[in-house]
């Protein structure tokens, strides 16, 4: 079953439009970012009263900038910890060898479907849709998972990915499509939350008894000992993790930390970011093999697509650091109002913003490259996502860098209209008496906007009266203010 | 102490009015504020929307026009957020270390007019008074870039005849963010039309903020809803007399 695709998406201003005319969209998004927001404020306050939340997220970026700084040393104790745990190591490049990488698994040991814990590297890499060309079902067990994925629509928030859709909606999803893919909805199914579970419970279980291959992606690796995280609320992760007998982790290279006790300030500053909550319900770890527990086949494939890229930009490495906890999503005025789909990418919102530029490289040709190229500007650089952030990732920072990166792009060539006008306002604005020949036309230019354009002002917004000189021709006429 | 007023570029072009009232103020204050008048503008808008080589002929402009002076006072958190964190991106982007030098040493002495007046005059009541209901809308980079903090509200809270009313979701963005009100207006507008919403909700006559631009974005959303509520800069409210 195809979830869609982001593939082909317009550009953040045209996706965005279509997202701001939905007023259930924005409601919903309103009520659930608010929600989020006041709960994480509450255990931040909370963390304040007896230490300090400030010095663990910089113990949280410490540790994930340590491992980023000795990153190959770091992959390469990983590698050596989960093969002597019994697990065997994978290396991709990009998406496509991923994903042929967990195919041959799949098909090595003769199955037509996996069960699949959240992750989002996977969905980076379209392991579902690259399994379904081959004949291998993936089933989503994550409950917001597996809504987006029986409603044939695309996630939309790193950590809720059906925050768009209500309950009512999810009912009528669950009613026509759970019964096409293996045990149906019951038919007196009602939108109150918990029959919906239930609902969803018995439709996966299913699932769970049945898998022979499970397929994960993992918060956090230790190179130390070799051992994978994955944090959950619902344990659904758990039964993937350990019901196979089969076990294929993709596992971004970022996610490598150098050891066990790095995993102390990241455990504690990413449920709080992210549900709101201390703790999460279910922290599990596996290390490779364990004979007669879990999966006895363990599969790790370590994934670049384009990190080295980001690792390799001054500005941008930071972006490596985040923990997909999704707190600039939820703080974030522009996400708030467009949703995640105006994105165009797993990622959305503020960190989907950098990263995606990061990972893909800015100014690429068509109109995929327009879409990449949009990400940056899609912020007012407003810096509540920095506010946030436990792993203290300066996003608006990265934006303006990642701009000047579009900019640069674009040069030689003919030049945009937008060029052309910041080209002639570096002439005027490098020579006070070029400026003040130009503001005694303000008036006339403020007149001809009115009257012809600046459409995108004042189809909504009046523009100010002109005043009748500006400050500096005053302050010569009265000497300052003086006579 | 020589005090420059760095007046901004839309203010010299669209609100010369906030720079006659930092002048007066300041007068008031007993600093007697100069104006170098070779100043244009202090590079945000090529900054934060990634013209950087275009910054850097203006970047040198500032600091030339602003060297010498023992501080920049500017009734802009956003003009004043660009000087202090990102002219040494440009100045380094340049490769020119006279450049470099320049902007360490001036940008460190560039003022947000609030931070000014409390931590370099040490004053939070200015002498001001100005009968009417006020809402006061923290602008972003004021906000967070600067971390100015409550230094607008002390120094508001100290106006004769003034009634402050609390705005809900203050700190929240008003959404014009530069070139972002024009290459997303829609969600610009989206954005700027909730925090008109609550504006009005509060009943204020006027609201107030460090930040022109913003106040345009807004009092542009306010008058076309025909909100009867007028956007007023900081500075003129502290400068206005019985």
């Amino acid at each position: 079953m195809s979830g869609g695709t982001f593939v082909g998406m317009p550009a953040f201003p045209t996706a965005a439009r279509e997202a701001l005319g939905n007023a259930q969209l924005r409601h919903n998004l309103a009520h659930a970012t608010g929600t989020i927001r006041a709960k994480r404020q509450r255990l931040v306050d909370e963390v304040n009263e007896v230490s300090d939340w400030e010095e663990l997220r910089l113990a949280g970026a410490g540790v994930k900038e340590a491992a980023l700084r000795d990153l190959g040393t770091q992959l390469e104790l990983l590698e050596a910890s989960l093969t002597a745990n019994g697990a065997t190591v994978h290396w991709a490049n990009d998406a496509a060898e991923a994903n042929a990488i967990v195919a041959s698994i799949a098909k090595a040991h003769g199955v037509d479907e996996v069960v699949k814990v959240k992750s989002m590297v996977t969905q980076e890499i379209g392991l579902n849709e690259a399994l379904e060309a081959e004949g291998i079902a993936a089933w989503e067990t994550d409950l917001a998972e597996l809504i987006v994925q029986l409603g044939h629509d695309l996630p939309s928030h790193i950590l809720v990915p059906a925050i768009h859709r209500n309950r009512s909606e999810i009912r009528d999803i669950f009613l026509a499509e759970m019964g096409q893919v293996g045990r149906p909805a019951p038919d007196d199914l009602t939108d109150e939350p918990a029959v919906l579970a239930a609902a969803a419970r018995a439709h996966l279980r299913e699932k769970f008894l049945r898998a022979k291959v499970g397929v994960s992606g993992a918060n956090f690796a230790i190179a130390e000992t070799g051992t994978l995280v994955v944090v959950e609320s619902e344990g659904n992760g758990r039964m993937c993790l350990t019901l196979p007998e089969v076990l294929v982790s993709v596992v971004g290279i970022e996610k490598v930390v150098s050891t066990f006790a790095d995993l102390d300030p990241l455990l504690r500053l990413l449920p709080r970011s992210s549900t709101g909550e201390r703790m999460n319900p279910y922290t599990s770890t596996w290390s490779g093999v364990t004979p007669g527990d879990g999966p006895q086949e363990v599969h790790v494939v370590l994934l670049d697509n384009g990190r080295t890229n980001a690792l390799a930009d001054e500005v941008g490495r930071q972006a490596l650091r985040c923990i997909r906890c999704s707190a600039c999503l939820n703080v974030c005025p522009v996400y708030e109002r467009t949703g995640g789909h105006a994105y165009g990418s797993v990622y959305p919102g503020p960190i989907g913003a950098i990263l995606n530029p990061l990972l893909k490289g800015v100014g690429g040709p068509g109109p995929e490259g327009e879409q990449v190229d949009s990400l940056p500007y899609a912020s007012s650089l407003c810096g509540a996502c920095f506010e946030v952030c436990p792993v203290l990732i300066d996003i608006p920072s990265v934006l303006v860098d990642l701009r000047a990166q579009v900019v640069d792009a674009h040069r030689g060539g003919v030049p945009k209209v937008e060029a052309l006008a910041f080209k002639g306002a570096a002439v005027a604005l490098s020579d006070s008496r070029k400026l003040a020949f130009g503001e005694r036309f303000t008036r006339l230019g403020l007149r001809v906007a009115r009257r012809f354009g600046a459409a995108k002002w004042t189809s909504t917004r009046d523009l100010p009266p002109a005043p009748p000189e500006s400050f500096r021709a005053w302050w010569k006429r009265t000497d300052g203010g003086r006579s | 102490m020589r005090v420059a007023l760095m007046v901004t570029c839309i203010n010299d072009a669209l609100y010369p009015g906030t720079g006659q009232a930092v002048v007066s103020l300041l007068r008031r204050l007993g600093v007697d504020v100069e104006f170098p008048e070779s100043q244009t503008c202090c590079a945000q808008p090529m900054v934060n929307t990634g013209y950087l080589d275009e910054a850097v002929p203006v970047v040198r402009n500032f600091v030339d026009a602003f060297a010498g002076y023992d501080a920049v006072v500017t009734p802009s958190g956003s003009c004043a957020g660009c000087a202090r964190h990102q002219h040494s991106i440009v100045a380094r982007r340049s490769g020119d270390a006279t450049l470099q030098s320049a902007v360490a040493e001036t940008s460190p002495k560039v003022y947000e007019l609030s931070e000014f007046l409390v931590d370099v005059l040490g004053v939070t009541d200015v002498g001001a008074y100005y009968p009417h209901t006020v809402a006061y809308h923290p602008t972003c980079h004021s906000l967070r870039m600067l971390g100015v903090g409550d230094r607008p509200l002390r120094l508001l809270e100290q106006v004769r005849g003034l009634t402050l009313v609390e705005l809900e979701g203050a700190d929240q963005c008003c959404g014009f963010g530069g070139t972002f009100a024009v290459k997303n207006a829609d969600t610009s507008v989206a954005m700027g039309s909730d925090k008109t919403r609550r504006v009005r909700d509060t009943g204020a006559e006027v609201l107030v903020a460090g930040d022109n631009s913003c106040l345009t974005h807004l009092g542009g959303l306010l008058t076309r809803e025909r909100a009867g509520v007028r956007t007023v800069h900081l500075a003129e409210i502290l400068a206005a007399t019985e």
